[in-house]
């Protein structure tokens, strides 16, 4: 236990909550760079290769023959495996090499060859890599739709939000198994209410979610796991071989498929004999490419907590997700499983795929609540929409979502659940009543929504699994309720699986149902201007939160009827009687009334003079024309009053105490935090500049610093100020009369 | 004989001759067909045609071992869902001996004509064979 307070309080900092150690390579705990990983080779003979990263074939594992035997371009690798890992590196950074020609050197890299190429490479430099080598040109993002109550109504609710919300995929799973074919059919309503082309699937054990998608009710697949060593591979239960063959079945049904891997996986499940992370990653992506999957979720995904307790693990996250861009995989980019208890580290590692952009930035983000997120997680959540959008907002940077009104969010989570609810009583499932259709609309949340009985949800579920009813029984059900549009979106669906055109690297649907995809919006980076850029109609959409305000009427509550006990006599005349001189701003009593905080500017005037009056002085006030500036206005006072001492005033209510002799920008007392003016300090400034106007030794009025009022109010002071520097006059100070008695 | 291009995306510039696996043409599954109760799975299923099509549009653009997928892809629409499901599980670590490994090959190039299909498979039962992978 630390005995300084400062220790104390950092080991109570939200980061420190995590688990921090040292690399330990022979239990896998290492993040790139391992000893025990290889040295690049490869050795071909008669068209075959017998060695790879310093592995006889005699020594291969199922990973090294798969690899060998499907993912590697034997024709360019010879030349890429020649090519100085450096040479590459840089090119990745190179505006004038075009994503392609990179492609086709990678194609013939072994693992060990593409981990060399990262080891030349900052953070930075891979942010560039990745901007260039995402293969879809638009960037994207995807949800995860769930709750704890598996609630049918509030699932079709949020999915159509989370599509509405601009999510280009979304994804549900299950906290009972049985539940499978419901979550995915209330997704697919909701999704398709919310934006028709949004893509979905149910994340459950492999012939369940075949069996899912041959019912028309998902189009996406990423449950394909695959790992860096053979022992893992088998302990997941699969080889290469039976992945590669479950792609081809899935696509065999018109389904995108997307494996899934990420450093830390082959750690965890206790096989990383002794390889780096990063190794056992491009193991797995080679894997990927050799069986033909078009693309992969990576960057840890769900074991993201173990890279991050290592040093370096967040570099060699971005790392893998560059690997898999440079093999022409698409990439779901991580940043869904829960990365941290820091919001500034969660912030700071999603930084790195944001800004550069990926296919999709999050590979789950969690469109309600972290507590209902099935998938065990959500690094961002419902809660955290708004961050993202100010995000999108703060540096012009497409992240894939769009702020939608709170009403525009009711309309479509009305519309969804009644659409549910509309299929339910059709099909014959479990009626879905009003109430949980009204409470769909409002929850945030599933302990919001009424209790359904689950055995009859659960029996209802296992009849529909394996009967005649699908996509199309489901279509009809909503035409029969008079939901032609959702209905028009889920046979759309149906129709592209029979063009396939989303089978392709990087696919989704734009707002408008066009597929678009590495092959029709290909990646086309080669420096500022090219590549993606946000459209004037998509900037428009990102910059329209519904919090955002006019700041035409910031100062409303500024202006009132000029103060008519406020008159202007003449000019002002340099005096040498003992007073105190008050220097009001131009638009003082006039152009404005009332300072930042709402204090009438008369009462402001009667505070200040009730003061000095206290200390048995006069002051004497003057309004100062040519400029707007606080310590300017208190340094012109001050030539003209008597004593030396003046109190300038600014309209918004910024205050100093000035006096002669001193330089301008100097002074006796300065009051900086207008918001944080009452009518007592301003007396106390009176009592004070009184003080000082008769030599009299004085303690500065104490001021409340609040660290957040220029955060909260400065737009409303950059006005203010400007109003005022708008009544800026050419003329001298002016005499003024306030018509004031002091009650003493 | 020279084939045209094929341009991508197929559901536009196809939009009139595409056909599902029933052998439907796309452009007959409509909202009309679907309310009359005129439409099966397989009038929304995608073609062993469309996608060997689509094989070529991803090996055009530089993607071959994802050619070589839809090519094994459009070889397996003729297998059924339930087969289909049961050849995956064949293929998972240890759950077939050498033999059955070799007859599933068989069978879908036999039954099925699936030669790339049938060739993983082979490949499969070799190399488990090596790894000790299969059913003990």
């Amino acid at each position: 236990m630390p005995i300084s307070r400062r220790f104390q309080l950092l080991e109570k900092r939200e980061v420190n909550r995590e688990t921090f150690v040292e690399p330990w390579p022979e239990a896998g705990l290492i993040v790139a760079d391992s000893p025990a990983d290889p040295q690049p080779s490869l050795r071909i003979e008669a068209g075959r290769v017998t060695e790879l990263d310093g592995r006889p074939r005699a020594e291969f594992d199922i990973l090294d023959t798969f690899i060998a035997d499907h993912s590697l371009d034997l024709a360019t690798a010879e030349i890429a495996m020649a090519t100085p890992s450096i040479d590459i590196a840089r090119k990745l950074v190179d505006i004038n090499v075009p994503r392609a020609e990179i492609l086709r050197l990678v194609a013939g890299c072994t693992a060990a060859k593409l981990v060399d190429i990262i080891r030349h490479m900052n953070v930075l430099e891979m942010m560039m890599g990745l901007g260039k080598m995402r293969a879809r040109r638009t960037p994207a993002n995807q949800a995860h739709v769930t709750n704890r109550r598996e609630h049918p109504a509030l699932l079709a609710a949020d999915a159509a939000e989370a599509a509405l919300r601009g999510f280009a995929e979304i994804e549900t799973t299950v906290g009972v198994a049985r539940y499978a074919p419901f979550n995915a059919l209330a997704i697919l309503i909701g999704s398709q209410t919310g934006r028709g082309g949004v893509l979905t699937q149910c994340a459950v054990e492999e012939s369940l979610g075949l069996e899912l998608a041959m019912k028309g009710l998902t189009t996406y697949a990423e449950t394909l796991s695959v790992y860096g060593t053979e022992g893992t591979f088998v302990d997941g239960d699969d080889t290469p071989w039976s992945k590669a063959f479950l792609s081809a079945a899935y696509a065999s049904r018109g389904v995108k498929i997307r494996f899934t891997s990420g450093t830390g996986s082959e750690a965890l499940m206790g096989h990383a004999q002794g390889y780096s992370m990063l190794y056992l990653e491009a193991r797995c992506l080679l894997v990927t490419r050799g069986a033909g999957s078009q693309g992969v979720q990576n960057g840890s995904i769900s074991c993201i907590a173990l890279p991050e307790s290592l040093p370096g693990g967040v570099r060699a996250v971005l790392a893998e997700n560059l690997l898999a861009t440079m093999l022409g995989l698409e990439v779901a980019s991580g940043n869904d499983a829960l990365a941290s208890h820091s919001d500034i580290r969660k912030a700071a590692k999603l930084m790195l795929q944001f800004i550069p952009g990926t296919d999709f930035i999050t590979s789950g983000y969690s469109a309600m609540p972290r507590r209902e997120n099935l998938f065990g997680g959500g690094n961002f959540d419902a809660d955290d929409f708004d961050d993202y959008n100010v995000l999108q907002r703060d540096m012009q940077v497409d992240g894939g979502n769009r702020p939608i009104s709170e009403q525009e969010a009711l309309a479509i989570r009305t519309e969804a659940a009644r659409a549910i609810q509309a299929v339910y009583a059709e099909l014959g499932f479990p009626a879905i009543t009003d109430a949980e259709v009204g409470a769909a609309v409002l929850a945030h949340g599933s302990e919001e929504m009424p209790i359904r009985d689950v055995v009859a949800d659960l029996a209802a579920a296992d009849k529909f699994l394996p009967s005649e009813q699908n996509i199309l029984s489901v279509v009809r059900a909503l035409q029969i309720r008079g939901f032609e549009k959702v209905a028009a979106n889920l046979l759309e669906m149906g129709r592209q699986r029979v063009a396939g055109d989303y089978l392709q690297t990087s696919a989704i649907f734009d707002k408008n149902f066009k597929v678009q995809s590495a092959i029709n919006d290909v990646n086309d980076y080669s420096g500022p201007g090219s590549g993606y850029r946000v459209s004037a109609e998509r900037w428009q959409e990102m910059q329209n939160l519904p919090q955002v305000k006019s700041p035409r009427d910031f100062i409303a509550d500024q202006i009132g009827e000029p103060c008519a006990r406020l008159a202007e006599l003449g000019p002002a005349r340099t005096s040498t009687s003992r007073e105190v001189i008050v220097a009001v701003g131009p638009a003082f009593g006039t152009a404005l009334t009332r300072t930042i905080n709402g204090l009438e500017h008369e009462e402001v005037l009667a505070a200040i003079l009730t003061g000095v009056a206290s200390q048995g002085l006069v002051a004497r006030v003057v309004k100062v024309y040519r400029t707007s500036d606080c310590a300017a206005i208190g340094h012109i006072g001050a030539q003209l009053s008597g004593s030396g001492i003046a109190i300038g005033l600014q309209s918004r209510g910024t205050t100093i105490i000035h006096k002669r002799g001193l330089a301008r920008l100097s002074n006796l007392e300065l009051f900086p935090q207008s918001p944080s003016m009452t009518l007592e300090t301003y007396q106390s400034i009176g009592v004070n500049a009184a003080r000082y106007a008769m030599g009299m030794v004085t303690t500065p009025v104490p001021v409340q610093v609040d660290n957040w009022a220029r955060l909260r109010l400065i737009v409303k002071t950059a006005l203010l100020h400007r109003h005022e520097t708008e009544q800026v006059q050419d003329q001298p100070p002016m005499e003024m009369r306030f018509d004031w008695e002091p009650d003493l | 004989m020279i084939t045209p291009p094929i341009k991508y995306p197929l559901s536009e510039s196809a939009a009139e001759t595409l056909r599902a696996s029933s052998g439907r043409l796309l452009s007959d599954v409509t909202a009309e067909s679907a309310r009359a109760g005129d439409i099966s799975m397989a009038d929304i299923q995608i073609s062993a045609d469309t996608l060997r099509k689509q094989a070529e549009v991803a090996r055009l653009a530089g993607y071959p071992q994802q050619a070589s997928n839809l090519i094994r892809a459009a070889e397996l629409t003729a297998v059924p869902n339930a087969e289909v499901l049961r050849m995956y599980n064949t293929l998972r670590p240890g759950r077939a001996t050498h033999a059955e490994l070799m007859a599933l090959a068989d069978s879908l190039e036999t039954n099925y004509h699936a030669p790339e299909c049938a060739h993983l498979v082979r490949e499969a039962a070799g190399v488990y064979q090596i790894r000790d992978l299969l059913q003990k």
